[in-house]
Formats: C-alpha cells, structure tokens, sequence
C-alpha cells in the first residue's frame, strides 16, 4: 500500500506538510495524490473513531448483527436486494458472507424496541428475505483495529536510558 | 571497614551524566527523547508465546548454550537474511541481552593490558566492560570523520597489543551505519594484523537507507568475527534480555565456560518469546521500521530547520545533532533545556569525551511527542537567541 494511505489511515488528521517531512515526498505532491485518492473513491471520508461508552447522553444506542438468508435474484445475484437492505439508514455495515447465512447486516437503533421493530417490519418482509437471525451485541472491545479502552496507556519506561 | 571496594571497581568513571539522569527522573511532565528503547510493546504474538510457555510449564533451566529451538532459530534467521552458516551446536550462544555477550566475549579474549578499540562516541559500556575485563580501551575520535572509522584513524592506532575492536553499527548514540565497501576496508586491515573483530549489530534490522552488511559475510572475515546480535531493539523486547552471540568455535566455547559459570542460562520464559519472535514477528519489525523511518525524516529535516545540524543518520533510532551554535556545552545544554522546557535529551559527553558539542536525541517516541519536543526546543533556541541579541 502507498506510503500516504498508511500514514493517513492511521491519523486522518495528518497535514499535507506533515507527510512531506516524513517521506521526502513535496507537500504539492501528497496534495495531488489525496486528491485523486479522494476522487476515485480510495479514501472515502475521515472521521474520528469514538468510544460510545464514554459519551453521556441519555439516547443510549444497541446494535445488532443480523444474519439474513435471502433468495438471489436471477441475473442480479445478491447485490440488488443487498442494496435495498444497506440504503436504511439504521443498517451500518453490510457484508456477504459465506456459509449459512448470506448477508451480514449490523444495525444501530436508539433502543431494543427500535431494532425489533427494524428487523420485525422492515427487514424481514422484504422480497427475497427468507430469514434472519438477530444477536444483540453486549460489548464492544475493539473494532477496527482500535482496542475500545477507558484509561489512557501509562509510560512504562524509564525516561533516560542508553 | 576500610578498602572494601576493589581498586579496579574504585577508578572506574563515576558517570557524571547520573545526576542529571535522576533529576529527569524525578521530574514530571517531561517529554523524554533520551530513552535508548522502541517505544513500542513486543508485538502480542511474542509476549503471547511467553505466557503460553509458563502456562505449560516450562519454568526450568535451559542448557547453558541456550534453548535448541531458539539456537536453531538463529541459525535459520541468519542464513536466509544474511546468507551465513552457523552451527547451533557449537557455534552459537544465548546470551542476556547483547551486553552479557559483549562482557564474556572481552572476559574471554583479553590477557591483562590487552588494547581494545573502541570508536566513539559510542554506546556507554564498551570502555567500562574492557577495564573490568583487565584491558584497556584505546578510544578511536570519529568526530571529524562523520562518527565513522576511517581506515586512516583505524592504521594510526594499531600496535602489536591491540587484540580486538569493537565495531557497532547502525551506531548508538549517532545513528550512523557503515555501507559494505567501506566495512570491506576495514576488514582487509583488521585480517592483516590479526585483530579480532567483534561486531555489536544489535540495531542492523533498523537500516533504512542500504542493506545492512553483517560483518562475518565480508570476505575472510567469519573465522576473525564475533557477531553480537539481539532481540531488543528490533523486536521490542529490551526488558526480556535476550542477546546471542555467534563465532568461531573455540571462541563461543571459552565465552560459554564463564557463561555457565556466571550466569547458568537466560531466563526459559525469555528465550520461549524469542524464538516465537523469529518465526512470526516478521511482519511487526517491518511496521515498526517503516514508523522509524518516516520518524527519523520528519526529525533530521526540523532539527536541520531549528539550527542544530544533524546528518540523516542510516540506522537504529537516534539523531546525533550539534548544539555548538549555541555556545553551551553538552551538558549545559541539555540541564538547561530540561528545566526551562522540559525536554530531556541525553549529552553528548554521555558518549565520552569527544561527544562534546552534541546531543543524543531518540526519536522512538510517538510522533505526537515529537512535534511537541521540538516545538519546546524551538523556544528554548528562540529565547537564546533574542537574549544574547539584546546583551549584544
């Protein structure tokens, strides 16, 4: 992978200038770079990773994975009934996946009610939705590679050594 | 009780840098760029097979030479990475860290008065280690050669009492790295007047600019060689003390009588660790060099910026710039910057003496740290500099 790209997943928030002082490369040209990165769709968005469970607010949020079994549609195969089920806005990932199931949907809601609800007259009643099985999930630990922890990491070494 | 410490021991160098190293210490808030450590944890995979072996139960002693598995370990690495031939039975030892085997390589070669060269500045034990071994240490400045050693300074002091150098690159404190052509001089010099090389590589997977060249595959050289090597730096595993040295036969022979002597073995857990970290830690040196790397180019460009000039060192994690423009010494520089900005940053002189004029500075520090460092350093010059303009 480019330089730029794994320098720039690991903090979006890195300037042009930034990146030039690390690589060598001129900040003119990391410009063009992300830019055509931005463009063709390779860096889709920056944003910042944050840990629900620290955020005080009384509209606490449940997700759910949901497995669902569907029908493929001749010619179109699963891609078209995938993408009526990830346009809802409660739907925050989707995958296909192989093995039982064919659809990996996660959904995020204000409360239980809301995700049932969803799952209940939205999801299951499509065309082609042949079934579903819903997992609340209890716990988030890590997700995408960040470990979701509450302290911050204390220095372990020593300040001077040789 | 009078004269309980041996004279020896007595006239070894009080380091003068400890009391400013336990100010830092006891100081809070610091940004540190004085810490000879990655910044990183051993990658999970390692310290992972470090619980799972004392969850086995392997809490004994290994064989004096070291685990098998972790010899053999060794012995693979350095075949597929360097192209050389060593044979874990004979002709490799585990060592703690890479200083155990710097100290049972000169215990076991030096008659007392043997010279030992040592190119400085260098890594702050070299001198001490060869004193207590009976030698003594006859000091090569490398200052005005690019803190390399020449074949020139190299000839200047060699004499039929010289028995040994010790050659560490990519360099502590300086960063600097030798490139095969130039190593390949040094070598011709040392196989004609029969002097041991032992080579401290411990930093030699972090060199960014070349290949690194290890020092027994130059021509002639594996049978005059003690190749030093170790997992701290590269690895991330300074605190499991892990270390190995590899040579000619009788040489690792000898090093092992006092080995066993002294030391018995390296701790099981430790070794169980290391030898996971050869065969699945590939992949995390190379993001942490890559990091290092971007870390060194963004550092060696603003230091060069502030003033304090600095070449862009090949190797390990250290930058070695000079603080002369501003009229302090060493130390002077580094107690003033600690208390006016909080930055702490190691004196050249830490080195010895022709460290003078210099500072070690780490940059195994998160880059955010870093941009902080520097903006601190940034003031302290700014100050200085608008201070001495107003007295002038």
């Amino acid at each position: 992978m480019d330089e730029i790209l794994e320098i720039l997943e690991k903090d979006g928030r890195m300037s042009p200038e930034d990146i030039s002082k690390m690589t060598g490369k001129k900040p003119a040209d990391i410009k063009k770079t992300v830019k055509k990165y931005e463009k063709e769709g390779v860096i889709l968005k920056y944003k910042a990773v944050i840990n629900r469970e620290l955020v005080r607010e009384n509209d606490s949020e449940v997700r759910a994975l949901i497995e669902v079994n569907i029908v493929p549609q001749k010619d179109l195969g699963f891609d078209k009934i995938a993408e009526r089920i990830y346009s809802f806005p409660e739907v925050t990932s989707c995958y296909l996946i192989s093995g039982t199931y064919d659809l990996l949907v996660v959904i995020e809601g204000k409360n239980l009610r809301t995700v049932s609800n969803f799952v209940a007259e939205k999801l299951s009643c499509l065309e082609h939705v042949r079934g579903t099985a819903t997992h609340f999930l209890l716990k988030k630990y890590k997700e995408d590679g960040v470990i979701l922890k509450h302290k911050p990491e204390e220095n372990k070494r020593i300040a001077i050594s040789y | 009780m009078k004269n309980i410490i041996s004279k020896k021991v007595q006239i070894m160098q009080p380091s003068g840098i400890r009391a400013f190293f336990d100010l830092v210490l006891g100081m809070e808030d610091v940004i540190s760029l004085g810490v000879g450590e990655p910044d990183f944890v051993t990658p999970w995979q390692i310290r992972e097979a470090g619980i799972y072996s004392l969850e086995q139960g392997f809490t004994s002693y290994t064989s004096n030479k070291g685990l098998y598995k972790l010899r053999l370990g060794i012995q693979r690495y350095l075949k597929n990475r360097y192209g050389l031939e060593y044979c874990p039975d004979s002709q490799i030892l585990i060592t703690v860290g890479v200083s155990e085997a710097l100290d049972l390589s000169l215990r076991a070669i030096i008659n007392p008065g043997d010279k030992i060269l040592i190119p400085v500045p260098s890594y702050v034990s070299y001198g001490p280690m060869t004193e207590l071994a009976g030698g003594r240490p006859v000091y090569l400045d490398t200052s005005r050669s690019g803190f390399k050693v020449t074949p020139e300074i190299l000839k200047k002091n060699i004499d039929p009492r010289v028995k040994a150098i010790i050659l560490n690159y990519p360099t502590n404190p300086t960063g600097v790295s030798y490139r095969r052509n130039e190593l390949s001089e040094i070598n011709k010099i040392l196989l004609k007047n029969n002097i041991l090389c032992i080579c401290d590589e411990v930093y030699g997977d972090l060199t960014y600019d070349f290949e690194h060249t290890a020092f027994p595959t130059l021509p002639g050289a594996k049978a005059n060689t003690l190749y030093l090597n170790g997992f701290s730096k590269a690895y991330a595993m300074t605190g499991w003390r892990v270390g190995f040295a590899c040579g000619p036969e009788e040489i690792i022979s000898a090093m092992t009588k006092i080995h066993q002597y002294t030391i018995m073995c390296v701790s099981i857990t430790s070794q169980m660790a290391a030898a996971e970290a050869l065969v699945s830690a590939k992949n995390s040196v190379e993001q942490m060099k890559r990091e290092y790397r971007r870390r060194r180019e963004f550092m060696t460009g603003e230091l060069n910026l502030l003033g304090l000039e600095c070449s862009r060192p090949q190797g390990a994690f250290y930058l070695f710039p000079s603080i002369k423009g501003t009229g302090l010494s060493s130390m002077e520089f580094s107690r003033k910057l600690l208390d006016e900005e909080k930055v702490a940053v190691v004196p050249g002189t830490a080195f010895g003496p022709y460290g003078e004029g210099y500072i070690r500075i780490s940059y195994a520090s998160s880059f955010d740290n870093l941009k902080e460092a520097l903006a601190r350093i940034k003031k302290f010059l700014e100050k200085r500099r608008y201070g001495n303009q107003k007295k002038g």
